[in-house]
C-alpha cells in the first residue's frame, strides 16, 4: 500500500521550499534527509534533548515533535540560517567560539537557536534569564558555565555594536 | 520515520473538525502542539488512523477576561498565555503553573487545551483546572455541553470527552473583589520535567486575615489531580495557623493513592503531598495578605 503524500510550501531560511511529503515525516526529517540541512541535530527524537531547536514562526520549537506538513504555510529558520549572509558567523555563533560554549558540538545547533530565541527578545538578558532560555537543551560536554557566558558575551557585544 | 502512517487533515473550523470527528471519531486523534501526542506517536502508544490538526483554527486561540471567569480557547499557546498580564492578574495561578511546564520551546508550541486533553495524571494544567473548578467546553455537532473539571478528568490519560467531541474552550474562574493569593509547586527530577508531586493553592482572605475561601489539590499522587473541597472549608475563618495547615495537608496526603516507580515511592509521592500542600496554602496565605 502506497503512503498518501501531502504537498507542502514552507520559508525555510527566507526561501520558500516546496515538497511532497508523508504525513508521518517529522519536520527535522524534512530539514536533514530531504533539504539536507544537517546543522540542526537529532537527539533524542521525542522533545527532550532540545538538539533539533528551530525557529518557526520566530518562536523556538522542537522540530521533532511536529510533522513537516504542519509546517506548510509557516516560516523555518534553522542554524543554518542564523549566519550573515555572506556565510560568515553571526555574533551569538562567534561567541560561543570565543568562549569556549561547545565542545563535541552537538547540542549547539539547538542552543544556539534557543539563545537567539531569547536575543530577539530579551537582548540584555540576566543569568537567570538565558538559563532559563536553554533549559530545555541538554549539554553533556560543558556543564552549561560557557554557554551561558558565550550567550552573555554576545549580548554585550551586540550591545556595543548598536551604539 | 518512526510514527505508524496515517492520513492527515487540516481542519479549517471548529464546525469542520466537529463532522470528521462525526463521521469517523473512534479512528481520529485531533492534534494540536503535539508536544505528547507525537511523542506517543513516535512509540506507537498511539496510532491514529487520521490525524485531524486543529492548529489553524484561528477561533480556538484566544484569551477572554470576563467577571466570573476568564475563557480561554483550546488551542491557545501555552506561551501566549504565560505573558498575559490581564490574565496573570486575574487568575494568576495559570501563570504561576505555566512556569513549571516543560521547557520555552515546548511551551510555543504546546497548548492549554492539549495539556488538559492529555491529562497526564502529574501535569500541572490540569491540576489547576482541578484547584479553580473550570469547565470545559466540548463541542460536537449537536451542540456544547459543559463539563467541571472534576468530571473531565476520568484517569490517566482519560477524560470525558466523547470521541465525537473536541475541546473548545476552558473557562478559568476568577475570584474577583476578593484579596486573593495562589501558589504552585512540585518536586520533579529535572526543572521541566512531569512532576513527582505536585501542589496548588488559592487562598482569600478579609481584612482581618481570616480565610474566606480556600482551594487546595495535589498532583501526581493518583489516577488524576485531586482538589479537596472538604479539607479546604476546614480553612475559612482560619488565619492559616499552622494547626489547621498541617492538619488539611496530611489529610490530603492521607486521600491519595500514588504509586510507586523508577522516579519515586509511593511513600515518598505522600509524604511530599503533606510537605508541599502546606506550603503552597502558606504561601498563598501570605500572598493573599500581601495585597491591599
Amino acid at each position: 500500500m502506497s503512503e498518501p503524500l501531502y504537498p507542502i510550501a514552507v520559508v525555510v531560511n527566507g526561501v520558500e521550499r516546496t515538497a511532497n511529503v508523508p504525513a508521518r515525516l517529522s519536520l527535522v526529517d524534512w530539514l536533514r534527509e530531504e533539504l539536507r540541512l544537517t546543522g540542526t541535530h537529532i537527539g533524542c527524537e521525542h522533545g527532550v534533548c532540545g538538539a533539533c531547536s528551530v525557529m518557526l514562526d520566530n518562536e523556538p520549537v522542537r522540530s521533532c515533535l511536529i510533522y513537516a506538513v504542519q509546517a506548510d504555510g509557516h516560516c523555518v529558520t534553522t542554524v543554518e540560517g542564523l549566519a550573515q549572509p555572506d556565510g560568515s558567523l553571526s555574533v551569538l555563533q562567534d561567541s560561543f567560539c570565543q568562549v569556549h560554549g561547545l565542545q563535541c558540538g552537538y547540542c549547539t545547533p539547538g542552543m544556539l537557536i534557543a539563545a537567539q530565541g531569547l536575543l530577539n527578545t530579551t537582548p540584555h538578558p540576566t543569568d537567570e534569564q538565558i538559563r532559563e532560555a536553554i533549559g530545555g537543551n541538554l549539554c553533556r560536554c560543558t556543564g552549561y558555565q560557557q554557554i551561558v557566558d558565550a550567550v552573555k558575551h554576545a549580548a554585550e557585544r551586540l550591545a556595543a555594536e548598536a551604539k | 520515520m518512526k510514527a505508524a502512517s496515517f492520513e492527515y487533515v487540516r481542519a479549517g473550523s471548529v464546525d469542520e473538525a466537529c463532522e470528521l470527528l462525526r463521521q469517523d471519531g473512534d479512528a481520529i486523534k485531533l492534534i494540536a502542539g503535539g508536544q505528547s501526542l507525537v511523542p506517543m506517536m513516535a512509540m506507537r502508544l498511539a496510532r491514529p488512523h487520521r490525524l485531524v490538526d486543529i492548529n489553524e483554527i484561528a477561533a480556538l486561540k484566544f484569551v477572554a477576561p470576563g467577571p466570573d471567569a476568564v475563557r480561554i480557547g483550546a488551542c491557545t499557546r501555552q506561551c501566549l498565555v504565560e505573558r498575559d498580564d490581564a490574565l496573570a492578574a486575574l487568575v494568576p495561578l495559570l501563570r504561576q503553573a505555566l512556569a513549571w511546564v516543560g521547557h520555552i520551546q515546548t511551551r510555543n508550541r504546546g497548548t492549554v487545551g492539549g495539556s488538559l486533553a492529555h491529562a497526564d495524571p502529574a501535569a500541572e494544567l490540569p491540576l489547576v483546572a482541578q484547584v479553580l473548578s473550570a469547565r470545559m467546553m466540548l463541542r460536537s455537532t449537536v451542540g456544547v455541553r459543559s463539563v467541571s473539571a472534576e468530571a473531565f478528568f476520568a484517569g490517566p490519560l482519560t477524560t470525558a470527552i466523547e470521541p465525537h467531541e473536541c475541546l473548545e474552550e476552558i473557562h478559568w474562574p476568577v475570584w474577583s473583589g476578593m484579596r486573593t493569593g495562589c501558589a504552585f509547586t512540585e518536586v520533579s527530577r529535572r526543572h521541566g520535567d512531569f512532576a513527582i508531586l505536585a501542589a496548588a493553592a488559592q487562598i482569600a482572605v478579609d481584612n482581618d486575615g481570616r480565610c474566606v475561601r480556600a482551594s487546595f489539590g495535589l498532583g501526581g499522587g493518583g489516577q488524576a489531580p485531586l482538589a479537596f473541597p472538604d479539607l479546604a472549608a476546614r480553612l475559612l475563618g482560619t488565619r492559616l495557623e499552622a494547626d489547621a495547615v498541617q492538619s488539611a495537608a496530611h489529610e490530603a496526603a492521607v486521600k491519595l493513592d500514588p504509586g510507586s516507580d523508577l522516579h519515586a515511592s509511593a511513600d515518598y509521592r505522600r509524604h511530599l503531598a503533606s510537605v508541599l500542600a502546606a506550603r503552597v496554602l502558606r504561601a498563598a496565605h501570605e500572598h493573599a495578605m500581601s495585597k491591599q
